[in-house]
C-alpha cells in the first residue's frame, strides 16, 4: 500500500505514540488520519492529549509498520522457553546471605 | 516452518484466549460473526458519539455565560474524540473510517436512539450530562474489560473523560435549582422528557435481546441490558433527591426484599419507532452530518493535494 487511493481517496492511517511525562517511555495510544506528517502531529495534540497526557508526540505511517506474525507467535518467542537460567530465580543462594 | 493451522485449531486457540479472560488482539485469528459483531457494536458505539455532538452544539451560542460556553465546547470536542477513538479501534478490524461515514449517512448502520430527542431549552445540556453521560457511563465502565484489546482501550479513556460530563451536567443542573421558580420548572420539564429516553439507552429487556447470549459467551458485552439499568436506576434515585427533582415515574420505589429499586417499564413501542428512523429528529441529525461530510470533502482534497504537491517538490529539491 503506498498512497491509499481507494475510490474515497481517505487520508492515510497514522500510529500515534505519546510520551506522558519525562522519563517514560513513548506509548501507543492509538490511530488517527492526516494527509502528512506534521497534520497528523497536530491532530494527534487534539485527539491524544487534551488533558496534559503527554510531553511529547511520534506519529508513524501504519503502512511503514514491521510487526511480527501473530501465526508464528510461537516459533519466534520459543527460543527463549527453554532458557530459565536468564532469570535470577534460577540461582539457589541461601537466605543469610546479604543484598543479593 | 509449521504446517497452518487447521480452522478448528484457530476456534481452539480463540476459545482458550477467551476462556481465560484474556484480551483479543486485532492480528489474532477470530470467527467471522466476533468480528461482525464487533465492528456493527464499535461502529454504533462510535456513530452515538459523533450524532451526540448535535443535540448540546445546537446551545454553545447561546449558553449564558463565557464559563458555560467553554465548558460546552470542551465537551463536545470530547464527543468528537470519543467517536474518533472508536473509530480507530473499529479500523483494526479492517473496516476504513471513511467506510463507516458513508454506511451511517446512508442509513446502514445505527447509532443511539437517545440523540434523537430535541434539546428544547438549556437545562437539557444540564440533564444530557447528568442522565445521558450517566446511563452512558453505566453501559461503559464495564466495557473496559470487554475481550477485544482497542475496544476496552478506547473505553478506558472514554470513562476517564465522561466523569467530567457527567459532574458537569449535574453542576448546572445544581445552579439552575438554586435560581428562580422558572429555572426549577424548567429542570423539572427537562428531566421528565429525558428520564425515559434515558432508560432505553441500554436496550430492549433482555428477553427481547437476542444477541446477548452471544455477545456474553464471546465477552464482548459484560453485562445485560436489565443488569446495567437498574444500576443506573439505583444510582440516579438519591442523586434526584440530593438535587430536588422528581423521577417521573408512578411505580419507582425501593423494593427492601431486593435491596433495588422497583421501577416501570419505558414505552417500548416508542423505542422500535425511534430505531426504525421515525424520531423526532433522526431525519434532522443524518441529513446535518451528511451536510457536514459533503461539504468537507474539498477541504479533505485539498489538503491531500497539498500532501502530493510538498512530497514532489522535496523529492525534486
Amino acid at each position: 500500500m503506498t498512497e491509499n487511493q481507494g475510490p474515497r481517496d481517505e487520508w492515510p492511517l497514522y500510529e500515534v505514540f505519546v510520551r506522558g511525562k519525562r522519563g517514560l517511555n513513548h506509548v501507543h495510544v492509538g490511530s488517527l488520519h492526516a494527509a502528512d506528517d506534521e497534520m497528523a502531529v497536530r491532530h494527534a495534540r487534539d485527539v491524544y492529549t487534551r488533558r496534559n497526557e503527554g510531553v511529547s508526540i511520534w506519529v508513524v505511517r501504519a503502512d511503514a509498520i514491521t510487526a511480527s506474525s501473530p501465526d508464528e507467535k510461537d516459533p519466534l518467542f520459543a527460543p527463549n522457553g527453554d532458557k530459565v537460567y536468564r532469570h535470577p530465580t534460577f540461582y539457589a543462594i541461601p537466605a543469610n546471605v546479604p543484598h543479593m | 516452518m509449521t504446517a497452518s493451522p487447521t480452522e478448528d485449531e484457530l476456534q481452539a486457540g480463540f476459545d482458550a484466549t477467551i476462556g481465560r479472560n484474556d484480551r483479543i488482539e486485532p492480528r489474532d485469528w477470530m470467527p467471522e460473526g466476533y468480528r461482525k459483531t464487533l465492528v456493527r457494536q464499535i461502529a454504533q458505539h462510535a456513530h452515538s458519539e459523533i450524532i451526540g455532538m448535535q443535540p448540546e452544539g445546537n446551545w454553545i451560542t447561546r449558553a449564558p455565560s463565557l464559563r458555560r460556553k467553554a465548558v460546552l465546547l470542551a465537551k463536545v470536542q470530547d464527543e468528537a474524540g470519543h467517536g474518533l477513538y472508536l473509530y480507530s479501534a473499529c479500523e483494526t478490524l479492517g473496516t476504513s473510517r471513511g467506510e463507516l461515514t458513508e454506511k451511517l449517512i446512508a442509513g446502514a448502520q445505527k447509532y443511539s436512539s437517545i440523540f434523537n430527542y430535541p434539546t428544547l431549552s438549556f437545562a437539557d445540556v444540564g440533564t444530557i450530562g447528568w442522565l445521558v453521560d450517566g446511563a452512558a457511563i453505566c453501559n461503559q465502565v464495564p466495557l473496559c474489560r470487554t475481550s477485544f484489546g482497542p475496544y476496552g482501550r478506547a473505553m478506558i479513556r472514554i470513562c476517564k473523560e465522561e466523569s467530567f460530563h457527567q459532574r458537569q451536567g449535574y453542576e448546572l443542573l445544581m445552579t439552575m435549582m438554586r435560581g428562580t421558580d422558572a429555572q426549577r420548572a424548567m429542570v423539572q420539564e427537562s428531566v421528565d422528557r429525558f428520564w425515559w429516553p434515558a432508560l432505553m439507552m441500554f436496550g430492549p429487556p433482555d428477553a427481547d435481546s437476542p444477541n446477548t447470549a452471544q455477545s456474553m459467551a464471546w465477552g464482548i458485552k459484560r453485562n445485560t441490558n436489565d443488569d446495567l439499568r437498574q444500576r443506573f436506576v439505583d444510582m440516579t434515585v438519591p442523586q434526584a433527591d440530593a438535587l430536588g427533582v422528581t423521577l417521573p415515574d408512578p411505580d419507582l420505589r425501593w423494593n427492601e426484599e431486593r435491596g433495588a429499586h422497583d421501577f416501570g417499564q419505558p414505552d417500548w413501542d416508542e423505542f422500535l419507532q425511534v430505531v426504525k428512523g421515525n424520531g423526532p429528529c433522526n431525519a434532522q441529525r443524518l441529513a446535518h452530518r451528511r451536510r457536514a461530510h459533503e461539504d468537507g470533502a474539498w477541504v479533505r482534497e485539498a489538503a491531500m493535494a497539498f500532501a502530493r504537491k510538498s512530497r514532489e517538490q522535496e523529492a525534486s529539491a
